[in-house]
């Protein structure tokens, strides 16, 4: 839980332009006033950081820190309260044949799934991630995103994936897309004061370019996220190193600018151990340590935790192991 | 008796202006009689030039070189275009100079002179067409996209051919300044009218002052400071062949210090040959000249 | 915890046999070296004595010469293009084959990290053999002139920074024109060529097609100074760029010559700063800095050289310096004492001259030859470290104002080899390409090779290119007329 920032996010936002007042022209302005990215000179970073090798003790903390970061998700049309059930149990037991496995950091599900998966994790500090605002689209009226949220909240989720208007974004209405920002960070308060974390998700596939990337990252900060997210899992390509790449310059950036910590989240098609430890080589190197953390980077995903966990019995055992030994509660329906 | 003609002058062109020597000196020059056993005939006193105007002509050259290489190639096939019309327009005078520079009789002067009017036409031509013929997209393995182009190495000291003052003159110098470099030029010591009419040519054309300067001299006296010039890119040492007193190899050592691009003389061996310039040139004499760029960018979204 | 430590994750060695002693490849075989000292190739990263190589003395050398003419004469100039080529194509594949034997052998005598022996090096070399074997057979549609004729014997000197690929710069492009090759590796990276000479016996390469001498500058010299030789080519300095060019003046041995650099790195405000940064720091630190075509004098433009220098700082924290052979090694060994000692003097020139200097203070190997990342700021164009080439981990930063100011700055060197321009304006990255006096421009992106791309430099950084069609151009004679 994060504490609710008193101060008026439009406010800090004018602050941090120097404008008197919040315009699509002042945040045109801004957005395009960052630094360009170079597409082929990040593509061939996120290489060099993929081909650092990472051994023994190194690779052991890397895959529990790994499964520590997990949002387990499920997110189908086809869910219902046994496979959430299962998925939450998976997640307070990843590996039944060693208790040492630490636990993914939430599960994620669609909001009307929240109150089952919070019931099986009951006081567990696992937490409970609801996608919210009309996902995956979010084409729907400000009013309803609103009511998608606090219907989420009022279930006792923890935190909150919602996404931006790619809309609005593409169509260079950065105002719109900074107020249901806002105005969902807002629906992310409790009556008691406590506030869900609120993961926003810019869905880079859709943008299609870094420079894009960049600016809604930027965006979303202003805006007062206390996440970016690259994907929601239903666009291809969802979260490549090099769009991780360029969200983990931003907060480092904007913790640069403002001092404040933003965090990280890839989703969308980590699928194995090497991916994963790519993407902390990368928050190691770039963002740095201190978002090597799961209060500062996730990972969305589902059959990550898998591989993970293969991976992690090998170490254990000392030789390769397979899916017959993976207790999985969340397999493909299909 | 007819009337009593009005001598020319005989100067340098340095700068595009025809000053002395800055050593007042001059020299005799005669013409090659015809029949064999005749008295050579004075022709005139051509300038003398020293190395301080080769100095000088080194500076106007460097001067001019900014301007003539950002010219467009379309716009410097232009100017060299104008300059066969004028040396078209001057046939006459280019007849005479060169009936008496090497003896010729009239109808092989005409023939020469044709020969050399055309020869830098043929090099006009070029200008546009060089980048195309030796450049290119380079097809490297990665998301770039790479280029090379050929562009001027910068100012080129040129020893023009001893007994060749017209068509071997044009053949060293038209190549030289085709493709934007600018040109230092030593003259055939004992034929250099041809190039003061050349010059003047040069003068009354559209080139611009300083890409192509003419030293009339000796090039024992001149060639070595050329050659250890330090802001001189490249030399043709062409004229090194029958060249009194001009060792090419030490020109060359002496080009070594700045890694000047040397254009070796004709022949085999020690010895220097003046080529015959009447078969159509080489790419080489123009690619001696030039320096190849390759730029790379990335191609992404 | 939580710390990132990457654990050591060295190459394994055992892909590699060091004999104790190797001697010179004459004739398509290994023969004994008259006359001269063998010396010892250690691996600058421990001082380590790898192996005893032999020292060719002249008359080795003529030996190598001989070998070279008769295997012109008799076999290499009478064999047709498209088998000139098939050999070629065997070499290609047999470098493909033992990369990683290569890539281990070239990290231990060079000290350079595995991570760019086994990513640039091995696979460009083998890139470029690959790429000349298909123009054995097509000389004459290359636009070099009329009937395309090699010269013959070609005397090639290589240096010590990138051995293998260098070789494979100069080997290529000889043999697939139709010259034959005597080659002498630098003295203190001799055991990949050696290699190489194996690599020429499995693909039956008709003896005394390739001859490899090994030795010093006299073993040079006298590659230079035989008449034997039709032409040379070289990388290597300046300095003896020169001497060579004047050794062979007044003869009819032509020359290429691949030399020094001091290019600029020109980063303007509206960069792409995060791969300008990269770009920055492959431009210097790659190979250590040992890189004629180094990004060594970073021209930043004022209104953004406060935060440019901050971001480069803080990435150099991140850089790993230690042993070569591990795969996580970003920056290793500096390839010799004397190149340390030049590097570590010039430093201090920079220090005494006024210029601000930093490091990040990692740790260095006890052993070996190590040189730290170094920056310096507050460079002016007169300081020594801004005119000469340091030819080490070791940037020197200047500022401009304009594109015109950055221009003239850049060109202000006897040097023309690279350049590098950083703006996200396309009309200005062209204008700043036909400005720069140099052979080679990257803008924005930094040190990329290619077997198809022309390399090479104007001014005193030499003649010739390398690569491409125009590389072959070096190889090749044509019709001689006026």
């Amino acid at each position: 839980m994060s504490t609710p920032d008193s101060a008026d996010p439009t406010a800090r936002a004018r602050d941090l332009l120097g404008v008197s007042r919040l315009t699509n022209r002042a945040l045109s302005g801004a957005l395009h006033g960052l630094h360009g990215v170079d597409q082929v000179g990040c593509e061939l970073r996120a290489a060099a950081l993929g081909t650092r090798s990472i051994k023994a003790d190194s690779k052991r903390w890397a895959i529990d820190l790994a499964i520590s970061m997990i949002d387990l998700t499920t997110l189908e049309g086809a869910d219902t309260p046994g496979k959430v059930r299962g998925l939450a149990t998976r997640a307070l037991v990843p590996d039944p044949s060693d208790p040492s496995t630490p636990s993914p950091a939430a599960v994620c599900v669609y909001g009307d799934m929240v109150a089952t998966a919070r019931e099986t994790l009951g006081d567990s500090p696992i937490r409970v991630a609801a996608v919210a605002t009309a996902f995956p689209s979010g084409r729907a009226s400000l009013p309803v995103k609103l009511a998608d949220t606090k219907d989420a909240i009022a279930a006792g989720a923890d935190e909150i994936d919602m996404v931006i208007d790619r809309g609005a974004f593409l169509a260079g209405d950065y105002l719109t897309v900074f107020r249901e920002i806002v105005a969902v960070k807002q629906a992310c308060t409790r009556a008691d004061g406590r506030a869900a974390r609120l993961k926003v998700i810019m869905e880079t596939g859709e943008l299609v370019t870094l420079d894009n990337v960049r600016r809604a990252s930027w965006l979303c900060m202003l805006a007062g996220a206390d996440f970016i997210k690259t994907s929601t899992g239903k666009i291809s390509p969802a979260a490549t190193l090099p769009v991780t790449l360029v969200m983990l310059e931003a907060v480092r950036d904007w913790r640069e600018h403002t001092g404040d910590m933003v965090g990280v989240k890839p989703a969308g098609g980590i699928r194995t151990s090497k991916d994963a430890i790519s993407f902390l080589v990368a928050v190691h190197e770039v963002a740095g340590e201190d978002w090597l953390d799961n209060q500062w980077f996730r990972f969305g995903a589902s059959s990550l935790l898998n591989d993970l966990i293969l991976q992690r019995q090998r170490m254990t055992i000392g030789a390769y192991s397979g899916a017959d030994y993976i207790a999985d509660d969340a397999p493909s329906a299909y | 008796m007819s009337r009593v003609d009005v001598r020319k002058t005989y100067k340098l062109y340095i700068g595009g202006a025809f000053p002395r020597s800055e050593s007042a000196r001059s020299y005799e020059v005669y013409a090659v009689p015809s029949r064999a056993g005749a008295r050579p005939r004075f022709l005139a006193n051509a300038s003398l030039a020293s190395r301080k105007d080769a100095r000088n002509a080194v500076v106007a050259a460097r001067k001019a070189f900014p301007g003539w290489s950002a010219a467009t190639a379309y716009n410097r096939g232009q100017v060299l275009y104008r300059v066969a019309e004028v040396m078209e327009s001057r046939r006459a005078q280019f007849v005479t100079d060169v009936r008496d520079a090497e003896g010729l009789t009239p109808a092989r002067a005409e023939a020469v002179v044709s020969a050399a009017i055309d020869r830098w036409v043929w090099y006009a031509g070029w200008s546009d067409k060089l980048a195309q013929v030796l450049g290119g997209l380079n097809p490297v393995a990665g998301p770039f996209f790479d280029i090379s182009a050929p562009e001027p190495t910068g100012v080129v000291a040129v020893l023009a051919p001893q007994a060749s003052s017209l068509l071997g003159l044009v053949s060293v110098i038209a190549p030289v300044v085709v493709s934007g470099n600018t040109a230092v030029v030593v003259t055939s010591a004992d034929r250099p009218l041809p190039a003061v009419t050349l010059a003047e040519c040069l003068a009354t054309s559209d080139v611009p002052g300083g890409v192509v300067n003419l030293l009339t001299g000796r090039a024992a006296e001149i060639a070595p400071w050329l050659a250890s010039h330090r802001d001189v890119n490249a030399i043709d040492l062409t004229g090194a062949a029958d060249a009194p007193g001009v060792s090419w190899a030490e020109l060359e050592a002496a080009a070594a210090d700045n890694l000047k691009r040397v254009l070796r003389p004709g022949g085999s061996g020690a010895e220097a040959v003046e080529p015959d310039f009447t078969a159509t040139p080489a790419l080489s004499r123009m690619t001696a000249y030039l320096e190849t760029k390759t730029v790379w960018h990335p191609k992404g979204r | 915890m939580p710390t990132f430590d990457y654990a050591p994750a060295p190459e394994s060695r055992s892909v590699v046999t060091l004999a104790p002693s190797y001697d010179l490849f004459i004739n398509g075989e290994f023969v004994d070296a008259s006359g001269g000292t063998p010396f010892a190739t250690i691996n600058p990263a421990t001082e380590e004595t790898l192996a005893m190589v032999a020292e060719a003395s002249a008359a080795d050398v003529d030996r190598a010469v001989k070998a070279a003419r008769t295997a012109y004469t008799r076999v290499w100039s009478r064999m047709s293009g498209a088998d000139r080529g098939k050999y070629l194509y065997r070499i290609a594949r047999l470098l493909q084959e033992r990369s990683r034997e290569f890539a281990v052998l070239e990290t231990l005598d060079n000290g350079k990290p595995i991570k760019e022996t086994r990513d640039v090096d091995v696979p460009l070399a083998a890139a470029h053999f690959f790429y000349h074997a298909g123009w054995a057979d097509k000389l004459e549609y290359a636009t070099l002139g009329a009937n395309p004729r090699p010269y013959g014997v070609v005397g090639q000197v290589i240096p010590w920074n990138f051995p293998l690929l260098m070789l494979a710069w100069k080997i290529a492009p000889a043999l697939a024109c139709g010259n034959t090759v005597v080659l002498k590796p630098a003295e203190t990276t001799p055991l990949t060529a050696l290699l190489f000479a194996e690599i020429c016996q499995q693909a039956e390469l008709p003896p005394g097609v390739v001859n490899i001498v090994t030795g010093a500058g006299a073993t040079g010299q006298a590659i230079v100074d035989h008449p034997g030789i039709d032409k040379l080519a070289f990388t290597g300095s300046t300095a003896v760029g020169k001497m060579i060019a004047h050794a062979i003046a007044g003869t009819r041995k032509k020359a290429t010559l691949e030399l020094g650099g001091k290019a600029a790195n020109i980063i303007f405000d509206d960069a792409p700063i995060d791969q300008a940064i990269e770009g920055i720091v492959s431009g210097i630190f790659f190979n250590q800095g040992q890189v004629c075509c180094a990004g060594s004098r970073l021209l930043v433009q004022e209104s953004i050289a406060e935060e440019v220098v901050r971001r480069f700082k803080r990435r150099l924290e991140t850089l790993r310096v230690g042993d070569p052979l591990d795969k996580n090694t970003d920056v290793g060994a500096i390839n010799s004492a004397r190149q340390l000692a030049r590097i570590t003097e010039l430093a201090a020139v920079g220090e005494a001259e006024g210029a601000v200097r930093w490091d990040t203070g990692c740790p260095l190997p006890k052993n070996g030859f190590w040189f730290r990342p170094t920056v310096f700021t507050e460079v002016s164009q007169s300081h020594r470290i801004a005119q000469e080439e340091i030819f080490g981990p070791v940037l020197s930063v200047l500022t401009f104002r304009t594109p015109g100011e950055a221009v003239a700055k850049a060109n202000n060197t006897p040097y023309g080899l690279s350049a590098g321009v950083w703006t996200e304006k396309g009309s200005r990255i062209l204008w700043m390409a036909d400005q720069l006096r140099a052979g080679v421009i990257w803008a924005n992106t930094f040190n990329r090779f290619d077997p198809t791309s022309p390399f090479g430099g104007y001014k005193e950084s030499g003649y010739g290119r390398e690569g491409g069609r125009h590389g072959l151009e070096a190889y090749v004679r044509t019709e001689v007329s006026a």
